[in-house]
């Protein structure tokens, strides 16, 4: 239950700390603040990813990349009008739907709210229609301008055995990670965990990543969508019955000995797990996959409802089950 | 001064001459019909006049050939942050507009300035719903110039032409393509008629017309048929040539053929007349087919005062009304030999067989 | 201290800046351009060289003790047409390569080939057109190149074709063809001819840039940079809106001088090189903007994804109607890019990638 509650701290921290794609600076000085104390050594590349090694490549062990993204989808401005109303265009995927109504908080402090334009009967919104008001009356007194970035402002929420925030795509995995990370002891493995940057944009950070770290085997740690909301997608994940292994998505084809890798640490634990079949989405394992002469690699989802929206929910017991399940995987010998 | 048919047809569609503003056009062609004529004038609306007088005794009669000069254009209705808002003179279609080369023809100051310029589309997002996609209507088209917009402003003002400024290109296979060469092409082939005559003796007065306003309703020919009153006319200009999309219309082999009309506007007595011409002298003479009126001068000058009988030659154009039509040189001198030959034959009583059965 | 170098559009670099923009070269057979870069690059011959995919890479040490190597790419590539097959009668269907607005296509003058044979697409006339049709776009599988009669011994299925429009000045503008990105290319051949001694510079004229950046990936693979640098042309779509409201989605503005990246659909610009050129344009007084935030790509899109990755920015002449027969700049803001390049590049310093930098 002590772990538990060090997870949901560490998360809390994480959800609250803005950091679109592009923008990770201050989520990557928390993350590297909670991980410092656990690494063997650690730093910062070229594009901006954390990269941290723990354990020495040991007989029986492999150079292992486990990675978990830390942007988030967000906002950048591209015009403030006469008036003082920002315009923006989405970093990353982002309904229009979801942003009506919303808050958000700039990387320099400045807050706003999302409103939109007139609609027509029947018209769906889209980015062009709506505006960040930040409360300025003008362009002058506008405290933002182009280039400007924010992330959705929504307080991390516990339900109990369920949580909610915004950005639980993917500062859940970087809990799980980070958890993992700490509890991982005496490992024949190298493992560099890679707390990637611009996911959301099309796995950028995690190509560069792969290339630098030149894995053996690599693990992506992500959300993925379930199916078991009312009249949701057709989809046989749900929230709760423990951590999704991931046989494929849009991205990528999950490695098959990674996922049997997976499903027997998870069996062997007496641990629940799911198998997951996306037919949507990404993940930083595509990435991994195919750095330079290609690597095995596969993804250990988190079961997310909601995703992309300002309000993601997630398992309590699905991420403590993603962190012994991790844990596990990374701590022994790999047999393939 | 010998003339030369390729560099004049070129330097006539270097040039602008938008209907109802035909000085520059009406410029490159007076020192060649000069030449080739006894006397030249210009008429009220800005025709261009050249009289070879005939060899036979006064009172002579008169054949008049017609070409138009002028040329479908566009024209500035207005001015906003440096771009030009325009409308079109003649018929345009607006799809062939976006991206071509463009003069403006700016008169606000004493003197006209010639500003290369193109026709633009604004992006999507700046136009309202039916400009989103497909091909935007003229109203939302724009003039850019280049230039910063207060010296638009100060050198440009609305009613200003504008003229397409695509540069001549001869084709392969003796094909030439250029703007208005609807109807330039058949301008020089009066000139070709002009020049072989002034090497024969013809016994009857010609006069060529290069005749303004064709493109906004035969205005020009109205009036210099009117003023010439000739014993009959010869219109040509130019027809539809075979060509990608041009549909099941009954069209023409470029470079095999030029066309003779049959229809309501063309006496049947010229018409075989003619063609007996192109077949002495195997001349191919296809024809074309306008019951109801052809769109040309032919239209205006049967009605001028108590009317006069008309001819009607075409050279088959690619492309018409862009600035890349597209007509074979072989075409050209064909028609301006046809012409030639059959003024040098012309008996002095040739009217007497020009009657209804 | 890097010696003084103050860009001009005298007649020399008109002439260079003509030959290229009248170039055929597009994507996939850009070897016009290629040709133009070896002749005016020959002092270079000895660190040049073509790769693979068709890229001219040219490497120019400087001769300070610690250089950071910068990799200043410009594609050479433009959009353009590929001739598929033959109709007879001079006639040639064909497609487009790269981003073409079929709207742009008709009534306009081309060449054809590596003999630039003159040819036109026309349109039917407008007298056989019905209103319907006129409000239908016409798609370019309808549309025909006509090189003239008897013209299929001139050109052949497989030669690719471009708009003939030819580079001209008009007042404080220049209009031309394939400004995207000849300009990037002459701007990049001034750069080795005036390099400052206090970096490494990695020149790539790039290859396949409108199919996909494709080009610009392996040239980066090749260089090992430190730094990437795309440099390109820009939409101003600064034209008013048509309901006079204003305009919030100009991408660029003319006469705002060198656009600077900050987001596009391929690159989310460093924010340490966002700043060094910012922070070079304001010090060296001159303008500069924000390309706004958007969609689209520069070579920066593949460079900064290279290896271990390379932190990357993308510098652009704003230009109006990209990707037409014609598009049209400002003298000044080309100019101004490539004063604010040299000027940037003169004054780098690799402390500025310290990470502690990222604000």
């Amino acid at each position: 239950m002590a772990k538990t509650n060090d997870l949901l701290k560490t998360l809390e921290m994480l959800v609250e700390t803005p950091g679109p794609s592009g923008s990770e600076h201050q989520i990557r000085s928390k993350i590297e603040a909670e991980i410092r104390e656990h690494v063997d050594e650690f730093y910062t590349d070229a594009l901006g990813n954390l990269i941290a090694r723990k354990g020495k490549k040991a007989e029986g062990g492999k150079r292992v990349m486990v990675s978990a993204h830390v942007d988030e989808i967000g906002l950048m401005v591209t015009h403030v009008d006469d008036n003082g109303f920002a315009r923006f265009i989405s970093i990353g995927g982002v309904s229009p739907y979801t942003c009506i109504g919303g808050r958000v908080l700039f990387m320099n402090g400045t807050q706003g709210v999302i409103g939109v334009e007139r609609l027509e009967a029947n018209e769906q919104p889209n980015l062009a229609k709506l505006f960040i008001d930040t409360g300025a009356t003008s362009r002058d007194d506008s405290k933002v301008g182009v280039g400007d970035v924010c992330g959705f402002e929504r307080p991390f929420m516990n339900l109990g055995k369920r949580l909610v925030a915004k950005s639980m795509d993917d500062r859940a995995a970087v809990a799980v990670a980070i958890g993992a990370l700490k509890a991982v002891q005496n490992t024949p493995n190298e493992i560099y965990f890679v707390f990637s940057v611009q996911e959301e944009v099309g796995l950028r950070g995690a190509i560069t990543a792969a290339y630098g770290v030149d894995p053996e085997v690599g693990i992506a740690v992500d959300v993925t969508r379930t199916g078991d909301t009312p009249k949701g997608t057709k989809m046989e994940v749900s929230l709760g019955k423990g951590p999704a292994i991931k046989v494929r998505d849009s991205s990528f084809i999950a490695d098959p000995r990674v996922i049997n890798w997976m499903v027997e640490e998870a069996k062997a634990q007496g641990l629940p797990y799911q198998m997951e079949v996306l037919e949507a989405g990404g993940t930083d394992g595509a990435a991994i996959q195919r750095t330079r002469a290609g690597v095995p690699a596969g993804c250990l989802s988190i079961p997310c409802r909601y995703i992309h929206s300002p309000s993601e929910m997630v398992d309590t017991d699905d991420l403590q089950g993603c962190v012994e399940l991790l844990t596990g995987l990374l701590g022994k010998p790999i047999g393939f | 001064m010998k003339f030369e048919l390729l560099p004049f047809l070129k330097s006539m569609l270097s040039v602008s001459g938008i209907s109802g503003y035909e000085a520059p056009i009406r410029d490159v062609i007076t020192p060649v019909w000069q030449e080739l004529s006894d006397r030249t004038w210009v008429s009220s609306h800005g025709s261009y006049h050249a009289i070879r007088y005939g060899a036979g005794t006064e009172p002579r009669p008169k054949v008049m050939i017609a070409a138009h000069m002028d040329a479908i254009g566009l024209m500035v209705t207005g001015i906003e942050a440096g771009f030009l808002r325009l409308t079109q003179v003649g018929g345009v279609d607006s799809r062939i507009l976006p991206g071509q080369m463009v003069t403006v023809h700016g008169t606000q100051r004493d003197e006209t300035v010639e500003l290369p310029a193109m026709v633009v589309m604004p992006p999507a997002h700046l136009l309202p719903k039916d400009g989103q996609k497909g091909p935007l209507p003229q109203k939302y088209l724009l003039v850019d110039t280049g230039l910063h917009p207060a010296e638009v402003e100060r050198l440009v003002r609305v009613g200003d032409v504008i003229s397409f400024a695509t540069e001549p290109r001869e084709l392969s296979g003796e094909t030439i393509s250029g703007h208005t060469l609807d109807n330039r092409a058949s301008v020089a082939a009066t000139t070709i008629a002009l020049d072989y005559l002034s090497r024969r003796k013809h016994l009857w007065d010609v006069i060529a017309v290069a005749t303004s306003q064709e493109e906004v309703g035969g205005i020009g020919a109205m009036g210099s048929s009117f003023d010439i009153m000739p014993d009959f006319a010869i219109v040509i200009d130019v027809t539809f040539a075979k060509g990608p999309g041009g549909g099941d219309t009954v069209l023409f082999d470029m470079g095999k053929t030029i066309t003779i009309t049959w229809g309501s506007c063309d006496h049947p007595a010229l018409y075989a007349a003619m063609k007996a011409t192109a077949d002495e002298y195997e001349i191919p003479l296809a024809r074309d087919f306008a019951p109801s009126g052809a769109g040309t001068d032919a239209y205006d000058i049967q009605i001028a005062q108590a009317g006069i009988p008309v001819v009607e030659l075409g050279i088959p154009l690619r492309y018409m009304h862009t600035p890349v039509e597209v007509v074979s040189i072989k075409d050209i001198k064909r028609a301006g030999r046809l012409m030639a030959e059959f003024i040098t034959d012309l008996p002095l009583d040739f009217m007497n067989s020009v009657r209804w059965e | 201290m890097a010696k003084k170098y103050s860009p001009k559009m005298g007649k020399k670099e008109l002439d260079l800046l003509t030959r290229l923009s009248n170039a055929l070269a597009v994507s996939g057979d850009e070897q016009e351009v290629r040709e133009i870069v070896y002749a005016e690059l020959q002092e270079f011959k000895d660190s040049m060289h073509t790769d693979a995919m068709g890229n001219v890479l040219v490497s120019r040490e400087g001769n300070e003790p610690i250089r950071p190597r910068v990799m200043v790419a410009a594609h050479m590539d433009e959009i353009g047409m590929m001739l598929i097959k033959e109709d007879g009668d001079g006639l040639f269907e064909f497609v487009v390569i790269g981003g073409v607005d079929p709207r742009q296509l008709v009534g306009k003058p081309v060449i054809v080939g590596r003999k630039h044979v003159p040819g036109v697409i026309g349109a039917k006339a407008i007298h056989l057109t019905t209103k319907e049709e006129r409000e239908q776009e016409l798609k370019v599988k309808s549309l025909r190149i006509d090189v003239g009669l008897g013209g299929s011994k001139l050109v052949e299925i497989g030669d690719r074709a471009t708009f003939d429009t030819k580079l001209a000045v008009l007042g404080p503008s220049l209009r031309g063809k394939a400004l995207d990105d000849r300009l990037g290319v002459f701007n990049l051949i001034e750069l080795l001819k005036n390099a400052p001694e206090n970096i490494d510079l990695l020149a790539a004229f790039t290859v396949q840039e409108e199919l996909g950046l494709r080009g610009a990936k392996t040239a980066a693979y090749h260089f090992t940079s430190d730094i990437g640098i795309a440099m390109d042309s820009t939409p101003a779509n600064d034209m008013p809106h048509f309901d006079g409201e204003e305009n919030t989605t100009h991408n660029t503005k003319l006469d705002g001088g060198p656009a600077i990246y900050l987001m596009d659909g391929a690159t989310i610009g460093d924010r340490r090189l966002v700043k060094w050129l910012t922070d070079t344009a304001d010090a060296e007084k001159i303008p500069w903007q924000y390309r706004q935030p958007g969609r689209g790509g520069t070579d920066a899109g593949a460079i900064h994804k290279t290896r271990a990755g390379v932190p990357s920015v993308s510098v652009s002449v704003p230009q109006r109607y990209l990707h037409s027969a014609a598009g049209l700049v400002r003298i000044d803001d080309e100019l101004n890019t490539l004063k604010l390049m040299h000027a940037a590049l003169s004054r780098l310093d690799r402390s500025i990638l310290n990470p502690q930098e990222i604000k």
